[in-house]
């Protein structure tokens, strides 16, 4: 660093090997590597990892950020225990459960029949593409707040096509107000919205199978029926994993879509785990007891992430 | 046409299953925009097109809810608005013949603002760390490599609203809590694990001997970066910053619970658009509208490099 100068002629002429010559000039490569990736970690560590150590700490205490002066107890693992035994945190978990299962299994079966439509490259397939994959770009909370408009009784885009559809009343039911009806409201958004993220990647692996071997499967009289089985469907299968693992664990976290379209309404009914999260820490401010929910849940995504980051690592190396 | 045909292999599908293919795609495509064409259809409707049974496809074209939007209005008695005189501007005469008056700006335009800035801030320091690291992680021997890497990537897996509780106690100590700055670190932290993932893959496909030989030429390691490097990695570099500015632009669970005025980003402030008696729908589709644009632009500029940036960087194409 510290030579800014014009490169001498005196290294072009002298044979130098570039390692050495690396150690001539200032800075070396070891100090360099870190220079550079210092602020990075550093930053993550002051804004991700010492409020996570935070939250651990104040997981075991019964502070309460609306009662900051108040003294603060050390409660032990208290918290863990009433967590693991509440029945409301294991409802939330169903619904969550039921969120998470309904949607990807949803947007992996259309979003790989998409692909593999797609994949048959008819004409202006590339524009198609590019308008199915927009919903997935948007602000899920913008959108979804748009949603409750459309889910309208009476009123609502959604409910009008449905009656028109069924023959039904289009006042006569409530997307967002019936207890049976409000966690599918929220899966047909969420469908909407991320179908086109599997679609895309599920895209990649279909065209990641070179033609060579259905030429082959084609000169062994392979039936189409037989090819998809055989070949098409194995050959895509760790793109579908990454998609559904991906998918698995966004949704698990889901916070913004559902908090705009239900709140966790109507009653607890889809109050998925980020929601009884923000509402036990910012509505009844019993931040002790959210920390140790956040670290549990923590705890679980990690453990998500870690198998996650395997699928991507097979996925690559192929 | 039959040497075309000829000279295709065994795999393409035939003409017939390609028609199709495309029909199916198209009615997909079609289904799935019908929500994004009602906003844009509801933002020119007025207040009664919007609500009416059955839902009108056709009507008359307004600009209410953009005035809406855009403006606070009050209502007066009819008596009083025949003293005021002549309306200044469309938008008064449209509050007019509901019996109001226009009373100022709303808080639409600082929230778009904020939105810019929060959005343009964090992606300019995401790109600029993530650049760094990614060339140090693709170039040089890092101890703990993947380890480190996992660790950046893990910080991206955390629940939002998880991470938002010691967040918030952390900047009510700072003093961060509702400032622009405090929301920029935040989401360059976010994003940060996100650019270093992919312009990695970005500076791993360029090949190392560009720079070994403008060092033997007499470079040191960090003129070869700025002067060899990074003008190669500019479309990476491009990709990256769209898919940080993105997240930033869209992200609503840290904005809601870390902000509530100075520094509220547009999407909770468009939730909360209300006019008299709920919810004001076309000013609500109006701000959705205008909120969304920006990122159709960027959708379509971004479509060859979406599948690696929603991947981090593990599926190319």
């Amino acid at each position: 660093m510290n030579d800014l100068s014009a490169p001498s002629i005196t290294y072009r002429a002298v044979p130098v090997r570039p390692a050495v010559a690396r150690r001539i000039r200032g800075l070396s490569d070891q100090a360099l590597a870190w220079l550079f990736i210092t602020p990075t970690i550093v930053l993550l560590l002051a804004i991700n990892v010492f409020p996570l150590v935070w939250a651990i700490y104040l997981s075991f205490t019964n502070y309460r950020a609306n009662r900051a002066n108040a003294p603060t107890i050390w409660l032990g693992t208290d918290w863990y225990r009433s967590i693991l035994t509440d029945p409301d945190i294991w409802a939330a978990m169903q619904v969550t459960a039921h969120f998470v299962i309904w949607t990807v299994l949803i947007e992996t079966v259309l979003g790989f029949g998409l692909a593999f439509l797609i994949d048959k490259k008819f004409r202006g397939h590339g524009m198609w593409t590019t308008i199915i994959l927009l919903p997935m770009m948007l602000s899920p909370a913008v959108v979804g707040n748009f949603w409750t408009f459309l889910y309208q009784p009476q009123i609502g885009l959604f409910n009008y096509v449905v009656a028109f559809v069924t023959g039904r009343d289009a006042s006569s039911f409530q997307m967002l107000g019936d207890v049976t009806l409000s966690p599918w409201a929220i899966v047909i958004v969420d469908a909407w919205m991320w179908t086109p993220y599997v679609m895309l990647i599920c895209l990649a692996g279909l065209r990641s199978i070179p033609d060579y071997i259905y030429e082959a499967a084609e000169v062994d009289r392979a039936s189409n029926w037989r090819q998809f089985w055989s070949i098409t469907l194995p050959m895509a299968l760790p793109f579908i994993m990454l998609a559904v693992l991906f998918r698995g664990i966004e949704n698990f976290k889901m916070f913004d879509m559902v908090n705009l379209l239900t709140g966790g309404g109507p009653g607890s009914t889809t109050e998925v785990a980020s929601i009884t999260l923000k509402r036990a820490a910012f509505e009844s401010w019993r931040t002790g007891y959210s920390s140790a929910f956040a670290i549990i849940l923590f705890v679980t995504v990690f453990g998500l992430a870690n198998i996650y980051v395997k699928a991507l690592n097979r996925v690559k190396n192929r | 046409m039959s040497v075309a045909n000829a000279a295709h292999s065994v795999v393409e599908p035939s003409a017939h299953a390609r028609r199709f293919a495309g029909l199916l795609v198209i009615l997909y495509a079609i289904i799935t925009m019908i929500p994004l064409v009602w906003i844009v259809l509801t933002s020119f409707k007025s207040p009664d097109d919007a609500i009416s049974y059955p839902p009108k496809i056709l009507f008359k074209p307004s600009v209410e809810g953009y005035c809406n939007l855009f403006t606070t209005r009050s209502r007066q008695t009819p008596e009083f608005i025949q003293t005021l005189g002549q309306p200044r501007g469309l938008c008064d005469s449209i509050a007019r013949s509901r019996n109001m008056v226009v009373a100022g700006p709303s808080n639409y335009v600082p929230r778009f603002v904020n939105s810019l800035i929060i959005a343009f801030g964090s992606t300019m320091l995401a790109v600029a760390l993530g650049t760094l690291s990614a060339y140090g992680f693709s170039r040089f021997r890092v101890p703990l490599k993947d380890d480190l890497l996992f660790f950046i990537l893990s910080t991206r897996m955390m629940p939002p609203i998880a991470v938002a509780i010691p967040i918030y106690l952390m900047y009510r100590t700072l003093g961060l809590s509702d400032t622009r700055l405090g929301m920029i670190l935040l989401y360059t932290s976010v994003n940060v694990s996100l650019a270093v993932w992919l312009l990695k893959g970005f500076i791993d496909e360029i090949p190392r001997e560009y720079e070994e030989a403008a060092m033997i030429d007499g470079y040191t390691r960090f003129q070869a970066f700025v002067k060899v490097v990074l003008p190669q990695a500019t479309t990476g570099i491009a990709a990256t910053a769209i898919f940080c500015l993105i997240f930033a632009w869209n992200e609503y669970a840290f904005a809601v619970l870390l902000t509530s005025g100075n520094a509220q980003t547009a999407p909770p402030f468009i939730p909360i658009i209300i006019g008299e008696g709920g919810q004001d729908w076309p000013a609500v589709a109006a701000g959705t509208t205008l909120f969304l644009v920006p990122i159709v632009v960027f959708t379509v500029l971004l479509r060859k490099h979406l599948l690696r940036g929603i991947t981090f960087g593990a599926v190319r194409k």
